[in-house]
């Protein structure tokens, strides 16, 4: 370490190697719930929005009911029904899914997974809708079956019209996450109001988790345009 | 009929601020908006920089620890700033910061990001001509902006603005956070004492809905009001 960062440590009540340790879990935790409830949430939003796209309103109605419910209340109310709601289900603490669910991380993280899956799906939902009439038309001229169509055609397509508004998504959820410290995790928010209450430095605590999260943003923005260029390349104009 | 455990006065008074809060947080991001935006476009360097720094951090930052450095900070800045002005001038000032104020200033803050990128957007939407017949007819540059830009940009704007709104409708959420007593609080409140989660939040949910779905069928009839007499090419197409 160099001789100035040490004096600068060493002077600082509140930067100490401790707090930064603090930070550091509450990072791990935050990116942890975020990424594995992305991950949750796309996966079952695939399935979901090609289900919403059909026409038979028994198998779409579901979906829609799903997604406006999920997207017309705010997180923090699914947290706290899931978080709350689950320890009141008769029986459950006899199972072994009580086990799992004790824990606050897991209530957080179906809350979340739901919550990112519904808009998710809807953002597909947009992009399959949006495919030209032509394409598919084309495609069953060729021959192909719904299954070929959806594979081939439909789904990569709209997995590049999809991928701007997803990258929005994925900011969102970043952010709506500082919710998971209400729920006792500590993630970075929850590490921030652990230290603020401990030095009572609202400044220091607040603004420095606020600058973790504008660069995690930063990043998170650089790595989808990179991802969009790649997706995008095609429609490039020539010689640029 | 369904038992709130004579919680629903409460409730109700709960629904209402938050109302009060989503209007005046609106209210608030509105007028940043228009002049975060105005100054993104207005060709001045300075107001540029400071417009696009507002945006860019303030749509980096989540909306929980903007709320919570505003709450916990504002009232450390007003403690400081009393002791001073006792210290010095003697002069006996306080006050307390309280969540509903510090929820008001954040949303509105924030949102204000959200609007000034949706108000540029429009803006620039409008047709250039315009602005030239009005500066050829003599207006000056505030009349320009309030009798052309304004009216003419509201259509643009008019779908983000929906979209934004609904966005801080449901961020008003998270003022139960800091201590305020809106319809939140009061239902988690109840539910932990009660150990009736479902029972409490389920109605508050639904409240949510209401609003929600409300206004979007508001805004859907604000759109097309807005857009009569225009084209709409590509609905025919």
């Amino acid at each position: 370490m160099p001789d100035f960062m040490a004096q600068w440590l060493n002077q600082n009540d509140i930067f100490t190697a401790m707090t930064m340790m603090e930070y550091w879990n509450g990072l791990v935790n935050t990116i942890q719930l975020v990424f594995l409830s992305l991950i949750i949430g796309l996966m079952c939003a695939i399935p979901l929005a090609i289900l919403r796209t059909m026409k038979n309103p028994f198998i779409s109605g579901p979906v829609w009911v799903y997604t406006y419910l999920f997207r017309g209340t705010p997180l923090l109310i699914q947290l706290y029904i899931i978080y709350y709601g689950i320890a009141q289900i008769p029986g459950i603490q006899d199972t072994f899914w009580w086990e799992i669910f004790r824990e606050p991380f897991y209530p957080a993280l179906l809350a979340f997974a739901l919550n990112t899956c519904a808009y998710t799906t809807e953002i597909i939902r947009g992009a399959i809708v949006s495919t030209p009439a032509g394409e598919i038309e084309a495609a069953k001229a060729y021959g192909m079956n719904w299954w070929m169509r959806m594979r081939r055609l439909i789904l990569p397509s709209a997995a590049r019209r999809a991928v701007q508004a997803y990258s929005n998504e994925v900011i969102f959820m970043l952010h709506s996450s500082a919710i998971a410290s209400v729920v006792t995790i500590v993630d970075l928010t929850g590490a921030a109001r652990n230290i603020y209450s401990r030095f009572y430095a609202p400044f220091d605590a607040f603004i420095f988790v606020a600058l973790i999260y504008l660069t995690l943003t930063f990043i998170l923005v650089f790595a989808f345009r990179k991802l969009e260029n790649h997706l995008l390349k095609h429609q490039r104009p020539v010689g640029s | 009929m369904f038992d709130l455990k004579g919680y629903g006065p409460e409730l109700l008074d709960g629904a209402v601020v938050t109302v009060e809060l989503a209007f005046l947080s609106l209210a608030l991001s509105l007028f940043l908006g228009l002049l975060g935006a105005s100054s993104k476009l207005s060709g001045n360097r300075i107001a540029y920089g400071i417009a696009t720094f507002y945006t860019t951090v303030i749509r980096g930052v989540p909306d929980l620890v903007m709320m919570l450095l505003f709450y916990y900070g504002g009232q450390v800045m007003v403690n400081s700033l009393s002791d001073f002005l006792y210290d010095h001038y003697q002069i006996d000032f306080f006050f307390q910061f309280d969540p509903f104020i510090s929820g008001v200033v954040t949303i509105g803050l924030i949102f204000g990001a959200y609007m000034a990128e949706t108000f540029r957007g429009a803006f620039l939407a409008v047709d250039t001509g315009q602005i030239e017949a009005a500066r050829a007819y003599g207006f000056t540059r505030w009349h320009t902006f309030r009798r052309i830009m304004v009216p003419q940009m509201l259509r643009h704007a008019l779908p983000g603005l929906g979209n934004n709104w609904q966005v801080l409708l449901k961020s008003t959420a998270l003022v139960s956070i800091i201590g305020l007593t809106d319809m939140v609080r009061v239902a988690e409140e109840a539910a932990k004492a009660e150990r009736m989660p479902f029972h409490f939040f389920v109605p508050v949910a639904s409240v949510y809905l209401l609003l929600t779905a409300g206004s979007e069928l508001f805004i859907k009839w604000l759109n097309k009001r807005a857009n009569v007499g225009v084209a709409q090419g590509a609905q025919n197409a």
